[in-house]
């Protein structure tokens, strides 16, 4: 009676492929692309890498569905198309961060971070971005000084207090100003500028990019504060707290980390803008310290100009590339800052 | 310190939805006055009523009067905050604030009103945690996170962080409804000795606790889903338990309902 059991196959168990299937597909899908291509006479590297994605999905479905059945094959073709498209997003990301490391190392240096253009020509070696990280640090301070600020109390007043037609019309100016192009709010200030009769100075790219700046922080705080549970507020008032002082003492607090983050993250947005510095901020290999009075450089717009008017002299790509390297690094080191803050903040478990 | 709650002809809408009907009773001071009910009787609506909770949920309004020792609750200039400074509040689940310490949790009410003298505070907390019952269990991590707490250990904190703002009255939302029987019966206990102090109102869902806890009880009903909730009547506990007067709250207590 046992025996029989024991005999009948399993309706548990089917049959597996090995774990090691599903690399010895992707290899072989590897080979026969190469092989296609060559024959073919393809000399893109990136159809190649297409074939093989190709035949790794086909390829996986059908040795599965010979082999495991046709749910399983099922199963295996969305875990391979996940890995693909995974592939496929991290490829240009990988390659940009590479090129730009192994270009932008080549005049980084001590020397390259702690001097400016000054009488280099554009065509030569030298010089450095000094000026341009200076420019940068003043407009995207000031920027954020007048941005975060104005966005966080806009955001507050939308979820605390807005009830009716003012916060409707609010919230929809908020994403009207999201998806304004940065060379349109450039252009606002700048004809502002022309009536006014001012040259071109650092807070007026501020300016701007606090215009570009708000609707982010905005969006990003209001989600936080929409995350603070209610009951939190009622225990709040129920203890006689005043509602401002409820806000102020415990619904900002509890939401802080998250309100960092995105305004960390909005500062990263907007201090790769180029288009209104290039508007209103003009550039300046000089060190100009003063955002208030006279043309400012700026990251962003050095590398830009770095391209476009050396001529295709090497040493002046060089210098662009050093400068965007610079750039993504400031942009990581906020993004890192940003997780760090969210961490520490974070409402606390320990026991 | 323990005041009386008269009210009468209270009607509660959300919006243009009524929520509960001309409800008139007295909650007699340095007692427990429970309220019993199936769900969306407006018990709690009503509750919230009390310290003008109510309207901070938005479309609450309220008509009637709710009178604390002769004084209406919803006459005409006055503060609902210091409504609430007299009338605390403890809520169905138990909701410490997750960015401050055990001490803070308590200490909040005193500090964030302001209202406190710096050499006073820890001698405040220490007399909440104590008549919260909870000072022997936290004295040695009054430093650590309140969330860090077991259930029925936090909302013992948020007993202690109510009664710490000396309230007149303690308005009680279900607070045993999410904890084990053990931490249930410490805080049934701790309401027995609270009702020396405060005037005590407790909604539960729980017939045997109204039945332990509390001196009168009140039976709310409502005719039909979408209908405004009534009070049915309001007796001792002991004639409600045993001899109510009303057929309906006799069929509810007995599980004859509907």
């Amino acid at each position: 009676m046992s025996t029989a059991i024991v005999d009948k196959p399993s309706t548990l168990q089917g049959a597996r492929l090995p774990k090691w299937a599903p690399y010895a597909i992707a290899g072989g899908s590897l080979a026969l692309a190469i092989g296609i291509g060559l024959a073919a006479g393809l000399h893109s590297r990136v159809q190649w890498g297409l074939i093989a994605a190709i035949l790794f999905v086909v390829g996986t479905y059908g040795i599965a569905a010979r082999v495991e059945g046709t749910r399983q094959a099922k199963d295996r073709i969305a875990t391979s198309l996940v890995w693909v498209s995974f592939l496929l997003a991290v490829v240009p990301l990988v390659s940009l961060v590479w090129v730009t490391v192994a270009r932008g190392v080549k005049v980084l240096d001590v020397y390259f971070l702690t001097h400016s253009m000054g009488v280099v020509a554009d065509t030569e070696p030298g010089g450095g971005i000094y000026a341009a990280i200076l420019g940068s640090l003043e407009q995207v301070g000031l920027a954020t000084l007048i941005a975060a600020p104005v966005g966080v109390l806009t955001a507050i007043y939308l979820v605390e207090y807005g009830r009716g037609n003012l916060s409707r019309a609010i919230t929809f100016f908020v994403d009207v100003m999201t998806g304004i192009p940065s060379i349109v709010a450039g252009l606002f200030i700048l004809s502002l500028m022309l009536m006014l009769d001012l040259e071109p100075f650092g807070f007026a790219g501020s300016l701007a990019l606090a215009i570009l700046m708000m609707p982010v922080v905005v969006r990003s705080t209001e989600e936080m504060l929409k995350l603070v549970p209610n009951e939190l507020r009622e225990a709040s008032l129920a203890l006689g707290v005043p509602k401002w002082r409820t806000i102020l003492k415990v619904v900002l607090p509890t939401s802080i980390g998250g309100i960092t983050t995105g305004i960390m993250l909005a500062i990263a947005r907007i201090a790769g803008e180029t288009a209104p510095v290039l508007l209103l901020v003009w550039g300046n290999p000089f060190i100009n310290a003063n955002p208030f009075e006279g043309a400012q450089a700026s990251l962003p717009l050095y590398i830009y100009q770095q391209y476009a008017n050396s001529a295709g002299s090497g040493a002046a790509y060089d210098r662009a590339w050093a400068a965007s390297l610079t750039l993504i690094a400031f942009v990581m080191i906020l993004n890192l800052v940003a997780r760090g803050i969210a961490r520490w903040k974070a409402p606390k478990t320990g026991r | 310190m323990a005041k009386r709650i008269d009210v009468s002809g209270l009607t509660a809408y959300y919006g243009s939805h009524k929520a509960i009907e001309d409800i008139s009773m007295t909650v007699e001071p340095r007692s427990v006055t429970a309220f019993i009910g199936p769900s969306g009787c407006g018990k709690s609506t009503f509750l919230r009523t009390l310290n003008r909770m109510h309207e901070v949920t938005s479309g609450g309004r309220v008509e009637g009067k709710v009178l604390l020792d002769d004084e209406d609750l919803y006459g005409h200039g006055i503060d609902p905050v210091s409504v609430r400074r007299e009338v605390g509040m403890v809520f169905q689940r138990p909701n410490p604030f997750p960015t401050m310490s055990i001490f803070d949790n308590v200490a909040a009410g005193l500090r964030l009103n302001g209202s406190y003298k710096k050499s006073e505070l820890s001698d405040i907390v220490e007399k909440s945690l104590k008549g919260a019952n909870l000072w022997n269990e936290v004295k040695d991590r009054l430093n650590k996170p309140g969330s860090g707490l077991s259930g029925g250990q936090q909302q013992r904190l948020c007993i202690a962080r109510a009664i710490a703002v000396e309230p007149n009255v303690l308005l009680m939302d279900e607070p045993c409804s999410a904890l084990d029987p053990i931490s249930t019966l410490a805080i049934e206990d701790l309401i027995g000795e609270l009702k020396e102090r405060f005037t005590i109102v407790i909604v539960t869902h729980n017939m045997q606790q109204a039945a332990r806890v509390s001196d009168r009880t009140a039976f709310f009903n409502l005719a039909a889903v979408g209908q405004p909730g009534k009070l049915i009547e309001i007796d001792d506990t002991e004639r409600i338990f045993s001899n109510p007067s009303v057929q309906a709250t006799e069929d509810y207590i007995s599980g004859r309902f509907g």
